[in-house]
């Protein structure tokens, strides 16, 4: 028997990379393996992550905002955001999403759309996990078409009064302020809404059978009262949180790749000590066809993600080239989970291997950030000039 | 304060290590080398040091071209910079001969304190900080497994086998740490990237005027003649019970001289 090769490792992608991409990613690894690996099962079991503990730990590390620049952030490159999304999303999808909402959704909204004030208010602390942010754009009836939002922002005086409703936003039920959009009579606006003003609740949704390890709200605006500074000046229309939604979009790109890596490194070692009619299931040729076809998918989204890294970096990153991203390694990643799962066999649906977390956790990551069949949308309407929503 | 931090790049002692069949040296071209991981307790420490005490916090190592990998780790953690003493002269050079060297490079720095690991994972001597201090004339302070500063004036609690014993001294001195002392920290994002900015001075034998005959193979007190693997494990004792297994157990433990 030769020597075994993990599956990242068979094309020697990690030569694309520089020696400051693997330090961070290094870094990144080893945070994950100290802070959240040895619990996130638990976690995942009991409904409940410390999203607080975690986000003091990841912004201790530079994590939360990274790719951004100024107020504490670290101003890494596109490509190392991409590593860190992967490498805490081998851990678990929940985690993940903290760190993208965080950084990519409430951080880049304020960030990009934001007064100095707001960003000198807002952006240091969240960057070093003390205040924690959320991102609500999604309503309970409004998910793939957000332009129909029922939420409204109307002037009173110099103020501004909101009412309305937002679902399945995550880290509200902890957050500190939430970056709220809402149609005013001149088109969508967003406003940073701290989380303790009057009319603002956040009820965290139970019973979800998937990003177990991560806090999802359901957000109720009943007349919350905000002065006008607490809109973001530079947010005017829809394009803006659907800048924000591409940003995050852009960590998942990389980050299920890290779910499908951690699924297939399971089931390559399951395989190889399982028995099965008197020889290892890793020596039937089934489970080996499995096992290349589903380290080439593996290997393919990588570099994908790492082609649209290096678009990013370049100020080059087109937001359909994001679709393309999601739409396929998403997709392939939960192909993945549920394959490896099944050379796992029975013990596949033990909490005791991470597979059918992950997997579970990946039909959220599916249709959150624009769902595959939005995506598919995007990219018919490059491919023949028509728009095929609605 | 100033503080000189000794960081020596080392074979990962995680890995399978070799001694070369020519020269009787470590084999370090076909290990993955890693900084030696005492010397990141030393790192720790003179980092919160200086962020007590202020200061600066420069990292000397000697060794050859890729020991640059560690040092740019090193300075990730957060040091201001850095003295690489490369020379084509040192390959060989033994334990005298590199405090020869290293004395010349921290005396070029003139520091207040010089910390570094208690051993390194490769050679594990535990005597380069003892012939430091002499060369230097500063205090050792060895062993530490924790360091307070109050001025000038140094409180080590050194680290023996059956407890610690409380040793003072005045700066300067040369502190060697324990990897009781303290947890290291991981290098941030923003240390990582702003390592490669960060100034590392490369010095030659001629620039601290240490002359090549003082080191390398032949400027060497010491010769290492030969070496052999480390005999392939044996198999252990099995040891039936049948009511004398404990008496059994305690003999061979006694004729092992664990008890």
């Amino acid at each position: 028997m030769t020597t075994a090769v993990l599956p990242l490792d068979l094309l020697d992608l990690d030569a694309l990379l520089t020696d400051e991409e693997r330090e961070i990613r290094a870094v990144v690894r080893r945070l994950v393996d100290d802070k959240v690996r040895p619990h996130v099962a638990g976690w995942y079991e009991h409904g409940h992550a410390p999203v607080r503990e975690l986000a003091r730990d990841f912004g201790a590390q530079g994590l939360l905002g990274m790719h951004l620049t100024g107020y504490g952030c670290a101003g890494t490159s596109a490509v190392a955001y991409g590593l860190a999304c992967l490498e805490l999303e081998a851990a678990d999808s929940g985690v993940r999403s903290l760190v993208s909402v965080q950084g990519s959704l409430a951080m880049f909204a304020i960030w990009r759309y934001g007064s100095e004030e707001q960003k000198q208010r807002w952006l240091p602390g969240m960057a070093k996990g003390e205040l924690i942010g959320c991102f609500g754009l999604t309503e309970p009836d409004h998910g793939s078409d957000p332009a129909g939002m029922a939420t409204r922002a109307r002037r009173d005086g110099s103020d501004w009064v909101l009412d309305g409703g937002k679902m399945w936003i995550t880290n509200a039920p902890v957050a500190d302020v939430a970056v709220i959009w809402a149609r005013t009579d001149d088109g969508v606006r967003g406003f940073a809404v701290p989380t303790d003003t009057p009319g603002f609740t956040a009820r965290e949704i139970t019973g979800k059978l998937s990003l177990r390890a991560s806090a999802t709200g359901e957000i109720v605006l009943d007349g919350v009262r905000l002065p006008d500074e607490a809109r973001l000046p530079g947010a005017e229309g829809l394009r803006a949180p659907l800048s924000c939604l591409t940003e995050a979009r852009y960590g998942i790109v990389w980050g299920a790749l890290g779910a499908a890596r951690d699924c297939l490194h399971t089931a390559l070692d399951y395989a190889v000590h399982r028995t099965q009619f008197g020889k290892p299931i890793a020596a039937f040729q089934l489970t080996q066809a499995k096992l290349a076809d589903m380290a080439l998918e593996l290997q393919k989204g990588w570099l994908l993600a790492l082609h649209l890294g290096r678009t990013a970096d370049r100020g080059a990153l087109r937001p359909e080239m994001v679709s393309a991203g999601k739409l396929n390694n998403v997709r392939e990643a939960i192909a993945i989970a549920r394959q490896c799962r099944t050379i796992l066999g029975a013990n596949g649906v033990s909490g005791e291997y991470p597979v059918l977390r992950h997997a579970n956790n990946l039909e959220s990551v599916l249709t959150y950030e624009g769902t595959s069949e939005i995506h598919q949308l995007v990219l018919g309407q490059r491919l023949t000039g028509i728009a095929a929503f609605g | 304060m100033k503080i000189v931090v000794l960081v020596k790049q080392v074979p990962d002692s995680g890995a399978e290590r070799n001694l070369r069949a020519d020269d009787n040296s470590v084999d370090r071209a076909s290990a993955n080398n890693v900084i030696n991981e005492m010397d990141e307790y030393a790192i720790e420490e003179a980092l919160r040091l200086q962020e007590a005490h202020g200061g600066e916090v420069t990292v000397l190592t000697m060794g050859p071209d890729r020991a640059t990998e560690s040092i740019r780790k090193a300075l990730s953690m957060g040091p201001d910079g850095a003295v690489h003493v490369l020379d084509d002269a040192l390959p060989g050079t033994d334990y005298l001969g590199t405090s020869r060297v290293l004395a010349a490079a921290i005396g070029t720095l003139s520091p207040d304190l010089v910390i570094c690991g208690a051993e390194a994972t490769d050679a594990r001597g535990q005597v380069m900080a003892h012939m430091l201090a002499e060369r230097l004339g500063f205090a050792a302070l060895t062993g530490a497994r924790k360091l307070t500063v109050e001025g000038a004036q140094l409180t080590v609690e050194r680290q023996t086998e059956e407890g610690y014993e409380v040793v003072t001294a005045a700066t300067p001195a040369v502190v060697s740490v324990w990897d009781t002392i303290n947890e290291p920290r991981y290098p941030s994002f923003k240390g990582i990237m702003a390592a490669k900015k960060k100034p590392v001075d490369t010095k030659s034998l001629a620039d601290l005027g240490v002359s090549a005959d003082q080191v390398g193979w032949g400027g060497s007190a010491t010769t290492v003649l030969s070496h052999s693997k480390r005999p392939a494990r044996s198999a252990g004792v099995k040891v039936t019970d049948s009511g004398e297994g404990g008496v059994a157990l305690v003999d061979y433990l006694s004729s092992e001289k664990f008890v």
